[in-house]
């Protein structure tokens, strides 16, 4: 059991409120049934699971949930939002609480999983796909994990699910405006923002 | 005497007839004595069925009917009525069961059924060769209501049964109408119009005609049964100088005598009866009610921090009430949501083990306590609730997330649970109603009789029978009442006549029966020296029968004499000189 935890909800600026905001979500409506972490695929990695990350959110338990794993584990899968039946996207909190820990320089409890995300992100911006042998080769070198699942890999490139030749969109530039715009969006287009995806 | 008996064995369809060979055992009948006509049929309930039996009746000019089939319980009313109609006193007129138990319990061996099947019919042909000719018991009715308690349930109740235009005497122990609920800031569900309409029940009750309102007044004894009824009140202060006892007749009882909350004091580990800051929900409506003052009792200032305990004594042995009290968990989501409107920067915190919220409306209620009132409900019980510079801490747990919480709270509300009203237990020896273990007043059948005591003519409504709430009081209320107006709605009361008699050539005037009846129903004689019998309190069950050590009591048609009969024919082999 956790101690020494001091209850005040309404103390500082409310983890759920910014949250709520950020993720357009409502934490609040959460009533703890559990389906979200009975069907989420890594819950059994993460060490509160997705609903009792959403009753740290309402236990504003900030320093708690910034520097654990659990957000970094979460696929964004969406099985907890389809099964949530208050209808609350716990992936999109999840997501927003990413954001939250990286804006206020928290220290991720899984450098790995960062790394990954700014990979991915960054061969999607310059490349306008995903390229599994870039990202894996990147990871690696950025990890200094060189031996990890080597055997599986070799197979899934036998198998032809590691293409090595990289798909390239022709449209690399309209890809690196739309993140460009995504990131900035004051700064792109006076007033009309476009709706997002 | 000679009798001239007919035995009627039912098939039940395969019911009996399948396990039990009917025709032989008609056919056997026919061979015993007194016994002048037997037959079988498909089904004996069936109006073919019945007619068979009149038939017979006129034909064989039978005195007597004996039905092989079903229990009693199922058939007995429809076959005395047949009996009846066609001339034969209805009392000798008994079922022989030969379904429940023979034929259902003995599905695979037809030769030790058939013969057990014999045995339970001619112990009954025994018995109704013996079965007296018996009128039903007329009683007199007084059809005048008394109702013990004037909140909402008692309130009700006498409402209805006044309303059908019969007298209601409606007695309360405090000096004001209006019980508990007069108490409450608001309720739940619809918060202004609670009180509103409370206050409109009370007006309607004190001009209503038919409705006599003794206040300051208490029962102080009750004889008398069903439709007759005495009962004894002194009004005035208790222990002042108008007390003026004096008797009332009444047909029927309603207790409505409500509940009290649980004392603090009880509550040590959470400060009850400590810590000024640490309230029961009751004291916490007249915080929240109009003209009430919401501030901390130690200081007056108003609280920003509202810590709520749910089952603060309820649902633990431990404290004596291992009960759910039912209505708090909807009444901290109403308070929890006064406090957020009165003090909008005011934070809710409420500890429970479950939230039960059974009822329509309820589960959304509290749900938009949390949703839109960001009451932030815990799952766990607080430990401890001790002083901290002025302040108050509150330790419990979260269970949910494994998280020990401590909260600074500047009030503590214990949503204590409702217990039996001060005094249920000796009213309920002056009514001879029992109650339970906590104290509440025992309804005569948890499920199916859930308004009617097991003495005839007590009715219960509201609180005093478990804790409810308002919607569920006033349902049972009306409940009662509609029992009271069944009983009202004749001119006399009939009873059984299958009730103990007193042999008076035998009687000693001992008086062991009167001490052994469960239902007061025994007295002596005030002249003359032999025990006598009240028909309307007996229920026949031969406690005294038993008891008599002259052997002066019988019940009828259960006669020493018909009950030896019958066990010759099961095989019994007693000694009859000690029997």
């Amino acid at each position: 059991m956790l101690t020494d935890s001091r209850l005040d909800v309404k103390a500082g600026d409310s983890l759920m409120h910014r949250l709520n905001a950020r993720a357009e979500q409502q934490v609040e409506l959460c009533y703890h049934c559990h389906k979200c972490t009975a069907g989420c695929p890594v819950a059994e990695e993460m060490r509160f699971g997705p609903d009792q990350v959403l009753l740290m959110i309402q236990l504003n338990q900030q320093d708690r949930l910034l520097t654990s794993r659990d957000i970094w584990l979460c696929a964004g899968c969406e099985a907890c939002a389809t099964r949530c039946p208050n209808e609350i996207d716990i992936a999109r909190v999840m997501d927003a609480l990413r954001q939250v820990a990286l804006a206020e320089g928290v220290r991720p409890a899984d450098t790995s999983s960062v790394k990954f995300h700014r990979l991915f992100l960054f061969l999607v911006e310059h490349l306008g796909r995903m390229n599994e042998a870039g990202l894996l080769g990147a990871h690696k070198l950025w990890t200094g994990n060189l031996l990890a699942d080597l055997g599986s890999g070799a197979v899934m490139v036998v198998k032809g699910k590691i293409p090595l030749v990289p798909h390239v969109l022709r449209d690399r530039a309209g890809m690196q405006r739309l993140f460009s715009r995504s990131l900035h969006p004051a700064a792109t287009e006076s007033g009309a923002q476009e709706p997002g995806p | 005497m000679k009798s001239r008996i007919g035995v009627f064995v039912c098939h039940c369809g395969h019911n009996i007839a399948s396990s039990v060979d009917v025709l032989g055992l008609a056919d056997a009948l026919r061979r015993h004595p007194d016994v002048a006509f037997a037959a079988d049929y498909k089904y004996m309930c069936s109006d073919p069925g019945q007619q068979l039996i009149r038939q017979a009746i006129a034909d064989h000019r039978l005195d007597g009917v004996v039905v092989a089939a079903c229990s009693p319980a199922m058939h007995e009313t429809t076959f005395r009525r047949t009996a009846d109609g066609a001339g034969v006193n209805p009392y000798r007129c008994e079922c022989a069961n030969i379904r429940e138990q023979v034929s259902w319990v003995h599905q695979h061996d037809q030769t030790a059924a058939t013969a057990k099947a014999g045995d339970i019919v001619r112990s009954i042909v025994e018995r109704v060769r013996q079965d007296e000719c018996l009128e039903p018991l007329r009683l007199a009715l007084t059809r005048r209501c008394v109702v013990i308690g004037a909140g909402i349930a008692g309130m009700q109740a006498a409402l209805d049964v006044a309303g059908a235009g019969y007298p209601v005497v409606l007695i309360e122990r405090q000096s004001a109408l209006g019980g508990r609920m007069a108490q409450l800031s608001g309720t739940y569900l619809n918060l202004e119009d609670g009180s509103d309409r409370l206050t409109r029940m009370i007006a309607a009750v004190e001009r209503h005609a038919n409705i006599q309102v003794l206040t300051e007044a208490e029962v102080t004894v009750c004889s008398g049964y069903v439709g007759n009824f005495q009962v004894e009140v002194r009004a005035g202060r208790p222990g002042g100088d108008e007390a003026t006892p004096y008797t009332l007749d009444a047909g029927a009882i309603v207790v409505a005598t409500g509940w009290d909350p649980y004392e603090l004091s009880r509550l040590p580990e959470y400060g009850g009866g400590l810590l000024p800051d640490v309230v029961s929900t009751l004291e916490f409506e007249r915080m929240l009610a109009p003209g009430g003052r919401l501030a901390r009792p130690s200081d007056g200032v108003v609280p920003r921090q509202v810590v709520f305990i749910h089952c603060a004594g309820s649902r633990d042995p431990e404290h004596g009430v291992p009960y759910c009290s039912k209505t708090c968990c909807m009444v901290v989501a109403k308070q929890a949501m006064m406090f957020c409107q009165r003090v909008p920067e005011g934070q809710a915190y409420a500890f429970y083990i479950d939230l039960r919220t059974a009822g329509k409306g309820y589960e959304e209620y509290v749900r938009r306590s949390a949703e839109e009132h960001g009451v932030l409900y815990l799952r766990g019980k607080v430990s401890a609730v001790a002083a901290e510079n002025g302040r108050l801490r509150v330790s419990g747990a979260d269970t949910l997330s494994d998280l020990a919480v401590d909260i600074v709270a500047d009030l503590v509300v214990l949503a204590t649970p409702m217990v039996p009203a001060d005094g249920a237990v000796p009213l309920g020896q002056t009514l001879h109603i029992s109650t339970d273990a906590d104290g509440f007043f025992n309804e005569a059948h948890p499920k199916l009789r859930p308004v009617e005591t097991l003495t005839a003519g007590v009715y219960l409504a509201g609180t005093c029978q478990g804790p409810r709430d308002i919607p569920e009081t006033l349902a049972q209320a009306s409940g009662a009442a509609a029992k009271v107006l069944q009983l009202f709605s004749h001119e006399e009361m009939t009873q059984s006549p299958t009730v103990a008699a007193v042999v008076e050539d035998l009687c000693a005037a001992c008086a062991t029966c009167v001490g052994t009846c469960p239902y007061g129903a025994r007295t002596l004689h005030p002249v003359r020296a032999v025990a006598v019998v009240n028909p309307a309190l007996c229920q026949g069950c031969g406690a005294c029968v038993v008891a008599c050590p002259n052997k002066a009591c019988f019940v009828r048609n259960w006669r020493p004499t018909q009950v030896l009969a019958m066990l010759d024919q099961v095989g019994w082999s007693g000694d009859r000189r000690t029997g």
